[in-house]
């Protein structure tokens, strides 16, 4: 099922970029000029890895990059703008004690008390969300993504449930009201209502040989790599710098690193 | 048989009109969250399951304590419980019903629903709930129609019923347990990751259900003359007790190991629900008052002379129904995800539209239940001559 699965969507990407590298005449030339698709050459180097990983380096951010990152990825993905408990988001921030509960934090460090944390989707190596999820619409890519189905998933919620770190937002209402008309990325689906959406550390952009954007944003303050390569980026920081993974006991292994 | 069902007085159609309505009703309000989505309910990010999967976990028990009549009736050959019997497996197919309902009325994309068995997933237990619920519906559905069948036409029933009615003794054990597992089986989710849940749901299933047919039972005798008889509600109200006891004893084994250990992702969970975290002491209410409940109806049931006087069983039945339906129906979804992963709380009760969505499922279940019990007891009226 998974083989066949796998071979349909080689195939629809090799269509899709059979469409993109002609012109797509009915976009118009005004659409073409603002959003130049990505032809068959962006894909012709995708980035390789056997477990994509990432080193947050938190000393290293303030306020505006935080904006910066977040925007970059909830603009970029149309992430809605929904406010309340409802709400749906990506990548946020969040005080040492929500980001690290399971650390029990007391007296802590002045600079790391009062210091907030990107927090994201682990794309852990064990993942509880792609295990509980009962149509495999969530699932771990080759690569190491945990990655969404958003036509296959069914609404039931379980991922979330499954998550232990809160990386995982349902679409309670119809999203496209929430996403303004003149930043709507045509180069991205939004999602539908009833689904469930999250961060795939930019499984777009990495077929294309490209950084995840919030990467990409920080300016050196996150680091990402192939945690299984020994020569990899992140391997040669956290050999370097003490890091610390969010709830390592819910056995999830955790790719995201946290320099503190 | 089942134009049995077409004949009947105007209070049997009566009750059915008024689930109907009820259906209806709750159908409009379906309709305003099929075209709007999940954000006519409570939910949130933080509490992605609530009143709607509470109901459906309350429902599996109830569908499971159908092997509190089969198991004694079939494997100890316990001849009291031949008038009941029937009526304790259309109760387990009218509450596999409502579960079902349950189920579709929760998720967010209802018409993608098959997906589940066209990419079937042996790792998530979600599939093999789908197995167990559904497995559970049609062995209840031709055991009791076929068992219904042959005593109607005074014969026994086919040899060929036994080994499903053993098999459905075992299945009732594993609806009940793969429910558990749902919920047992999440890092990160305290409340519910312990290995005593799904012995505590089959505890306060085999307490609850029994309770609810026997007093749908009682009601029916009031309306129809049916007579289950003297001893078959005594066993029964027995049976009740001691599930009550065993849940009760269940509960306290959770407190211990949670405030023993002095495991704090262990002890917010039930110190949320019952004094109140961080200031959000909006479950705390609920719960006292279910434990209370709990209780009383354990003083009540506990001395026999007590629980076999049927103006004392009634009321304590109802506490312990009330008293476990808070437990499971309320409690226990809330408390599996408050506190958030982030050790917070964001509050959670369930909304108008959400109620009324539910009671459309729980008219359902009424609906089906009506008129399976008007089949059963008509059947025995004609064969027996009275009921």
């Amino acid at each position: 099922m998974q083989r066949s699965r796998r071979d349909f969507l080689k195939l629809a990407g090799v269509s899709a970029l059979g469409l993109s590298a002609g012109t797509l005449g009915f976009l118009g030339e005004g659409a073409q000029a603002a959003d130049a698709l990505p032809s068959a050459a962006d894909f012709a180097k995708p980035a390789k890895a056997k477990q994509w990983g990432m080193v947050i380096d938190t000393a290293k951010f303030d306020d505006a990059l935080f904006k910066k990152c977040i925007d970059a990825c909830h603009d970029n993905h149309n992430v809605p703008k929904i406010e309340g408990k409802q709400e749906i988001k990506w990548i946020w921030t969040e005080d040492f004690e929500g980001s690290f509960p399971t650390e029990r934090p007391a007296f802590l460090a002045e600079a790391q008390e009062h210091r907030k944390y990107l927090l994201l989707c682990n794309h852990c190596a064990n993942p509880a969300c792609t295990r509980v999820c009962p149509t495999k619409a969530t699932f771990k890519n080759d690569e190491g993504l945990v990655i969404m189905d958003y036509h296959r998933c069914i609404g039931c919620r379980y991922c979330m449930a499954g998550c232990p770190y809160g990386a995982r937002s349902f679409n309670f209402r119809d999203p496209g009201e929430f996403i303004a008309k003149d930043k709507l990325n045509l180069q991205y689906p939004h999602r539908t209502r009833g689904v469930v959406e999250k961060c795939t550390f930019c499984v777009e952009k990495l077929a294309q040989g490209k950084l995840p954007l919030c990467v990409e944003a920080s300016g050196g303050a996150m680091v990402f790599g192939d945690l299984e390569d020994p020569k990899s980026e992140v391997r040669k920081v956290l050999k370097e710098k003490y890091a610390i993974r969010r709830k390592p006991d819910a056995g999830t292994d955790p790719s995201v690193f946290y320099i503190l | 048989m089942i134009e049995k069902a077409l004949k009947g007085s105007p209070r049997y159609f009566g009750a059915l009109m008024v689930f109907l309505a009820v259906m209806g009703i709750g159908g409009g309000f379906y309709l305003i969250q099929l075209n709007n989505g999940l954000m006519v309910t409570g939910l949130s990010r933080d509490v992605s399951w609530g009143f709607y999967i509470a109901q459906f976990t309350y429902m599996v028990g109830v569908a499971a304590s159908a092997v509190m009549l089969v198991l004694p009736y079939y494997f100890h050959h316990y001849k009291a419980y031949s008038k009941m019997i029937i009526m304790g497996e259309f109760l387990a197919i009218a509450a596999v019903i409502m579960c079902l309902g349950f189920i579709v009325i929760d998720i967010g994309q209802p018409q993608r629903m098959l997906n589940v068995l066209l990419n079937s997933t042996p790792r998530s237990v979600l599939f093999w709930d789908m197995v167990v619920l559904n497995g559970y519906l049609i062995l209840n559905a031709v055991i009791g129609w076929t068992s219904l069948m042959a005593y109607w036409k005074r014969m026994s029933p086919p040899t060929w019923v036994k080994p499903l009615v053993y098999t459905s003794v075992v299945w009732a054990f594993s609806i009940h347990t793969v429910t558990a597992f749902l919920y047992a089986g999440l890092p990160g989710r305290h409340f519910w990751l312990t290995a005593i849940l799904a012995a505590r749901f089959l505890s306060s299933a085999f307490c609850s259900g029994p309770a609810i047919l026997l007093l749908l039972t009682l009601l029916a005798k009031r309306l129809t003359g049916f007579d289950p008889g003297k001893e078959a509600v005594k066993s029964l109200s027995t049976t009740i007790t001691y599930a009550m006891c065993v849940n009760v004893f269940f509960f306290f084994l959770e407190v211990f190991t949670a405030f023993y250990s002095n495991m704090p992702g262990h002890m917010d969970p039930i110190l949320f629900l019952f004094s109140g975290f961080e200031g959000h002491t909006y479950m705390t209410p609920f719960m006292w008052t279910a434990s209370f409940l709990a209780i009383g109806s354990l003083v009540l049931l506990i001395p026999y002379k007590w629980r076999y006087n049927p103006d004392i069983l009634v009321p304590a039945l109802i506490m312990l129904v009330i008293g476990t339906w808070i437990d499971k129906g309320m409690g226990l979804i809330a408390a599996g995800f408050t506190p958030n992963p982030f050790e917070r709380v964001t509050e959670y009760l369930p909304t108008g539209p959400e109620i009324m969505i539910a009671l459309m499922v729980y008219a359902l279940g009424g609906f089906v239940l009506t008129i399976l019990w008007k089949i059963a007891l008509e059947v025995r009226a004609e064969v027996e001559g009275s009921l």
